[in-house]
């Protein structure tokens, strides 16, 4: 029996082991200091304006972020651009409406309640522009990658020489970040690509840091109030919690046993 | 009890309640005669009940803003998260609330385990308890299908595909099942709605779980029956009611942590790209309180076989109160069952960690040993363990551990010590 014991002990000793060797083939991403991370995170709300310009030149020719609406732009908690500025953003984009009475389809400049414009107007269009792979839709690209912010932050900035003995077929490139190092696109950002109006220097990092600032936003519109939520909530339950427990001790007071 | 002499005060409920005898169930309820030794492993019922009507308050104000149609689904998901007011606060209760029910409902039955709450004579409390373990299950696979991405709709391929395993019949309950040749909206829609039903079902099960449990009364550390009401035993209100409340607060704190903090850790970012039948994800792994089973059901090479050892699992369950032949309840008094038990909780801990990892190498060899073990323990250890262990001398009452061993005897001790 006794040995039946050490048997288990072993294995479960062996399996835990196993368990921080796997931990560590993982790849270490590139790590910055977020702002939205912690108790009480928020957003540089700098970066999320500087990210949308990321985006919006030089991501958005192949990504689309369906989910967003112009409106978005100038709400507590994000980019919080003024409304005249989203309205000016959202006017700068041509969106297809109608039918109008005569049974045409027909643009207008955008507004506030449209939706993001997409670069393509479907995903086989999208496949064929792009060597026959879809850029994924970035409204919510952070939470669907197992890395999230760390994992796009350090892709942006993933891109090398293949090491020898990898060869790549046209229009592959390599990215020591990219699951399996192949990656469909090319290097999208090169310092200087666009020119910050806040004079910040428009390095790969920095794009790479406001953009994906831009795009935990854009997962999670509400993080802000999330946290402030959340913080009033917890405090409101320990303090609760603290005087149920005196109650507690108190209506127990007068029976023999412990609480 | 005085269940039957109860009287209410006033005429009008007097009136009231020789037509519909709801007050002398309130007053039935409040009285309860409730051992006084429980700890803080019993306050998880009242725990459960709140998972469960939070999961359905959650679910109904979900289900007023959710499509459910394979291409608005995911979309639809996406307007709660961003534009219900506070949709995210919803449905992130909704989501982590199911892994806090499971957290809990695990705790809760391995409390059964440790004190043998499932002995007679309470089996039909512990039975309908499994059967409502067996719905949980059911609804939150198919709630996780629902949002409509990557594992929901691979994971719905592959436990429906798990069918395909019976014999002879097996591809056309699968059809039957998916309402055509592949996961598609039919599967979609059929998954919505039993999953709006399973949440009502498991509240009448619950009931009858409550009812069953007043008839014998709470099972207690000591694992003796008990004199109610006595010397042993408090009303049900304010003692347990309090305490209960105490614990439910405790556990909320983390809750809310999940929810507030971490809403999203306990979910698989594919989950965030929508479903798409061209392209298989690298891993498919169900959510982490069905892993133990799935890897019961990956370490056995027949894929019917493996259906059958994963159904056994849980089935096997239902026949613990007679594949244990030990007539002391209380691991307390069972020294060597004590340690099987703690060997028991690490085998499921095992079997949940490699469930997780891809069923090859030293995994697959894990996972069978310990697959092998669970076994062992319901069908060799128990059945055995109940002719040969000594046990230890179990106490008359609660209240006087004469024999010792009691873990009231400290208690007792320590208010002896202060009259003094």
């Amino acid at each position: 029996m006794k040995k039946l014991f050490k048997l288990i002990l072993i294995l479960s000793f062996f399996s835990l082991n196993s368990a921080q060797t796997f931990a560590a083939e993982k790849v270490d991403y590139l790590k910055t200091d977020w702002s939205f991370k912690g108790l009480f995170g928020k957003f540089d709300r700098a970066a999320l304006q500087r990210g949308y310009q990321v985006y919006t030149e030089v991501c958005a020719s192949c990504h689309s972020m369906k989910y967003l609406s112009y409106r978005n732009l100038s709400e507590k908690g994000g980019p919080e651009f003024s409304e005249a500025a989203a309205k000016a953003i959202a006017a700068s984009f041509e969106v297809t409406d109608g039918p109008n009475a005569d049974g045409e389809m027909f643009t207008r400049p955008g507004k506030l309640s449209d939706k993001f414009v997409m670069p393509y107007d479907n995903v086989k269009a999208a496949q064929a522009a792009n060597g026959g792979a879809y850029p994924p839709d970035m409204s919510v690209l952070v939470k669907a990658r197992g890395g999230g912010v760390d994992y796009i932050y350090s892709l942006l900035q993933g891109y090398e020489d293949p090491p020898s003995g990898v060869t790549l077929d046209d229009g592959v490139y390599y990215n020591k970040y990219m699951y399996g190092n192949k990656i469909r696109m090319a290097a999208p950002l090169s310092d200087g690509i666009v020119e910050y109006g806040d004079g910040t220097n428009a390095s790969v990092e920095q794009m790479s840091k406001d953009v994906t600032t831009f795009l935990m936003w854009s997962a999670e519109p509400h993080l802000e109030a999330r946290h402030q939520m959340g913080f009033k909530a917890i405090v409101y339950l320990i303090i609760l919690t603290i005087l149920v427990y005196f109650s507690m001790k108190k209506i127990w007071s007068g029976v023999e046993s412990e609480v | 009890m005085s269940d039957h002499d109860y009287k209410p005060k006033s005429k009008v409920g007097q009136w009231f309640n020789d037509r519909l005898p709801l007050l002398t169930l309130a007053n039935h309820l409040t009285d309860y005669p409730t051992p006084k030794n429980l700890n803080y492993w019993w306050t998880f019922g009242g725990i459960l009940t709140f998972c469960l009507i939070t999961q359905i308050i959650t679910g109904l104000t979900l289900a007023m803003h959710y499509i459910a149609h394979a291409d608005m689904a995911f979309e639809s998901v996406e307007h709660i998260m961003r534009d219900v007011n506070y949709g995210w606060l919803i449905r992130y209760i909704h989501a982590n609330g199911a892994s806090m029910f499971f957290l809990a409902v695990y705790i809760h039955i391995f409390r059964s385990l440790f004190y043998g709450s499932y002995k007679s004579p309470r089996e039909i409390i512990w039975i309908l308890g499994i059967i409502i373990y067996l719905l949980m299950m059911a609804a939150a696979f198919m709630g996780y299908v629902l949002p409509w991405g990557q594992m929901s709709f691979w994971g719905a391929t592959v436990i429906t595909n798990l069918f395909s395993a019976i014999p002879l019949v097996g591809e056309g309950i699968v059809t039957w099942l998916w309402g055509g040749y592949s996961v598609d909206n039919p599967t979609l829609t059929r998954f919505f709605t039993l999953h709006y039903l399973i949440p009502f079902l498991i509240l009448g099960l619950v009931v009858l779980h409550i009812w069953a449990l007043h008839v014998p009364g709470n099972n207690n550390p000591v694992g003796i029956d008990i004199k109610k009401p006595s010397k042993d035993t408090v009303p049900f209100h304010p003692y347990i009611v309090i305490k209960d409340g105490f614990a439910l607060l405790m556990f909320m704190i983390v809750f809310a942590f999940f929810v507030f903090y971490t809403p999203n850790i306990l979910g698989h970012a594919d989950n965030y790209i929508e479903a798409n039948p061209m392209v298989t994800p690298a891993h498919i792994v169900p959510e982490w309180y069905l892993l133990p089973f799935y890897a019961i059901l990956r370490s056995v090479p027949d894929k019917l076989l493996g259906v059958v050892a994963m159904l056994s699992a849980i089935l096997i369950l239902a026949a613990l109160p007679w594949l244990d032949t030990s007539k002391i309840r209380s691991a307390v008094f069972r020294p060597l069952y004590k340690q099987f038990y703690w060997i028991l909780v690490a085998d499921v801990l095992i079997l949940g960690y490699v469930g997780a990892m891809p069923a090859e190498g030293l995994y697959l060899l894990i996972a069978r040993v310990a697959t092998a073990y669970y076994f062992l323990h319901f069908l060799v250890i128990l059945p055995v363990l109940g002719f040969k262990e000594r046990t230890l001398p179990v106490p008359l009452s609660i209240t006087e551990p004469i024999l010792g061993g009691s873990p009231n005897l400290a208690a007792a001790r320590h208010r002896e010590s202060k009259i003094k």
